[in-house]
């Protein structure tokens, strides 16, 4: 890429620039609460009391610290590096979204708001914020594609119970795309008492500093487990991405340690044609998306291509925009792994250690068997485990031909 | 002086007021659009408004929403909107601008974009998604094109701000009557006379107010106030029956409509 481009972690500047990608493509009327936001979430920064909270929910709420597993039989059968699991699977919800959406609640709570909107593809974004909502007895309304709807059925059940109003989108793919759609448009009438609680590190300024940071403990426990456990930092970390706000949150505290590499995994779908993937930072282009100027899969007038992923998490045609820029300065390698290698992956952690991934986690669990391979038994990788598989047994079922 | 200033520079000093309806491109087709607004044009409009069909439109509501997915699923390009409208510009008496997504026009490249666009006869773009941070580069290109790039203004804009987008909008200011999307309303909040009546005093650009303009008693409680107001899904949802009506029957309902509205403005 663009080596003599250096990359820094101060960023984004004030402008919500990660080198040249995000800033605030947005209509007029959100303006002002992004605004409102910025500095409602710099005075959060300043204080103390709200980092305490925060810190007390993650510890007494969520579970945290997650534990970093050392995969001893998958690390065997791979026949390289010892392999370690970030397990952001043992949360409370079952993956790393609430460590964001606990952050967004408390900041609604700052801001005096009583209504939180969210939009979820796979459902554990929307799950995660109806459960900071019905902590906080905040209102809150869950946009969701018809589509997804109906391959999340459980997800959607549970945000139910959890208080939340599912809204079902039929406009457009009638995917998490148009469900982010359709949240901005209910955020354009009801900005003066909402908040948008988004669930990764895009769209405007200031959403995917925001996201990032507050999923940044996920990469800040990791590093001082690595230094616990190993007794140094690991040669390589590698996660999913499809907004990638786990990956964010794992990365963000490693890039200023170069000797650390670094590894994206996109969803590569069927094929690498286009519409039967969703690996934007390996396909895509610059562009203008959700408010954010990033990597997009887009036609050439600009209108927003279908993408496909047998995981619903990753199936978005957008990227976050400090995803784009770690690529551009070539800070984090970014690559995709198909459906198939996914499920095979899938298998292998189930029946060598007992863990059922996501089918998002699954992308990273398979670049990191590939890896270790290549690597000596004295090196460690470790993989951002960002969510647990029972949610996809049923899609694995169907994939696979197999009652359910 | 772009077309757009010059429509205005012959308005003002006889008080008439601007309407301005907005069509969709490409819904059902083309050829119909070319049609909607040589109708509008010969029943007195003084500019269209012509949506370029976008797949993620945020600031719009369900009725503009659905006719760009329509125009979409027939596989419409903006090659194929210029086109049009290079054969229709010479005899259509009204300006004609684009509201258009930043995400087209970044794609195209912003030069090129202005470029078709002036080719094909468009005297301005209304970018919704282009805060004024934003907008600096397709600012320049459009100042050195006397091409107008026409900012909204809105009832969350601080009046600071407002100021600001007034200094960098060229042609006119859109002024958006609700805070929410587009689309048909019954009534309209009053704060809005005050709001646009203060910038009033503040910038020698023409006014135009939008979002859900729909009615004859809107026109005639906005019209004191402004230099033109803007319908569009009310024609939208008019214009997607030619899908399953005779297109005669559409196009003159849309003239009867437009004609009601008109003569609400002059009266």
């Amino acid at each position: 890429m663009n080596e003599n481009l250096a990359v820094t972690s101060r960023v984004p500047d004030a402008a919500g620039r990660f080198g040249p990608f995000g800033g605030r493509y947005v209509p007029e009327t959100l303006t002002r609460a992004l605004v409102e936001l910025t500095a409602e979430y710099e005075k959060a920064v300043a204080d103390a009391k709200f980092h305490a909270e925060l810190e007390r929910l993650y510890r007494h709420y969520v579970g945290r610290p997650s534990p970093l597993y050392h995969a001893e039989r998958l690390s065997r059968k791979c026949g390289g590096a010892q392999i370690y699991l970030k397990r952001e699977d043992l949360n409370h919800t079952g993956a790393h979204k609430i460590n964001n959406t606990l952050g967004q609640a408390l900041l609604t709570l700052q801001m005096g708001k009583r209504r939180v909107i969210a939009e979820t593809g796979a459902g554990q974004h929307g799950v995660a914020t109806a459960t900071a909502c019905a902590r906080f007895g905040l209102e809150c309304v869950v946009y969701m594609g018809e589509e997804d709807i109906r391959r999340q059925r459980p997800n959607v059940f549970s945000m139910k119970l959890l208080g939340a109003e599912v809204r079902p989108v039929r406009s457009g793919s009638r995917t998490l795309r148009d469900a982010i759609n359709e949240a901005f448009r209910d955020w354009m009438s009801t900005v003066e008492h909402t908040h948008y609680c988004i669930g990764s590190v895009m769209g405007p300024h200031p959403f995917p500093r925001i996201v990032r940071d507050f999923q940044s403990v996920i990469g800040r426990e990791t590093r001082r487990q690595c230094l616990e456990q190993l007794g140094r930092l690991p040669e390589t970390i590698v996660a999913c991405v499809g907004g990638g706000s786990n990956a964010a949150g794992m990365f963000y505290p490693f890039i200023d340690d170069p000797q650390v590499k670094l590894v994206g995994v996109e969803a590569g779908g069927r094929s690498d044609r286009p519409g039967d993937h969703a690996a934007t930072l390996s396909f895509g282009r610059p562009g203008i998306l959700h408010g954010m100027y990033t990597y997009v899969l887009q036609d050439d007038d600009g209108q927003t291509s279908p993408v496909h992923s047998a995981s619903a998490g990753l199936d978005y045609p957008g990227v976050g925009p400090e995803h784009s820029y770690w690529k551009q300065t070539g800070r984090v390698e970014y690559c995709h792994k198909t459906d198939a290698e996914i499920l095979a992956a899938f298998d292998t952690l189930a029946r060598t250690e007992g863990i059922l991934p996501a089918l998002e986690s699954s992308h990273a669990v398979a670049k990191a068997m590939d890896l270790a391979a290549t690597m000596k038994p004295d090196e460690a990788i470790v993989v951002c485990l960002s969510g647990r598989g029972d949610k996809d047994a049923h899609e694995v079922a169907r994939l696979r031909g197999e009652e359910y | 002086m772009s077309a757009i200033d010059t429509l205005f520079a012959q308005l003002r000093p006889s008080g008439r007021k601007a309407f301005m309806p907005f069509v969709t491109a490409g819904d059902p087709d083309l050829d119909f659009t070319a049609e909607v607004l040589r109708c509008l044009v010969a029943q007195g409009s003084s500019l269209c408004e012509l949506g370029i069909p976008y797949s993620d439109p945020i600031a719009d509501g369900p009725v503009i929403q659905a006719s760009y997915t329509r125009a979409l699923d027939k596989n419409l390009k903006l090659a194929d909107v210029f086109a049009m409208l290079r054969g229709l510009a010479p005899d259509l008496a009204a300006p004609v601008v684009t509201m258009v997504s930043y995400a087209i026009i970044y794609r195209r490249g912003l030069e090129t974009y202005v470029a078709q666009a002036q080719d094909a006869g468009v005297a301005g773009a209304i970018v919704p998604d282009l805060p004024v941070e934003e907008a600096g580069p397709l600012a320049a290109i459009c100042r050195r094109r006397d091409f107008s790039l026409i900012q909204l203004i809105t009832p969350t804009t601080p009046r600071e701000r407002a100021l600001r987008i007034a200094e960098e909008t060229s042609g006119f200011i859109y002024y958006v009557s609700v805070t929410g999307i587009t689309g048909e309303r019954t009534e309209l909040p009053r704060q809005l006379l005050d709001n646009v009546a203060w910038l009033r005093g503040r910038t020698s650009l023409p006014i135009c107010i939008g979002f859900g303009v729909s009615r004859p008693e809107h026109v005639r409680m906005l019209a004191p106030v402004a230099d033109g107001l803007i319908v569009g899904s009310a024609i939208v949802r008019r214009v997607a029956e030619a899908a399953s009506r005779p297109r005669r029957e559409v196009l003159a309902e849309i003239g009867d409509y437009a004609a009601e509205l008109l003569g609400a403005l002059s009266g």
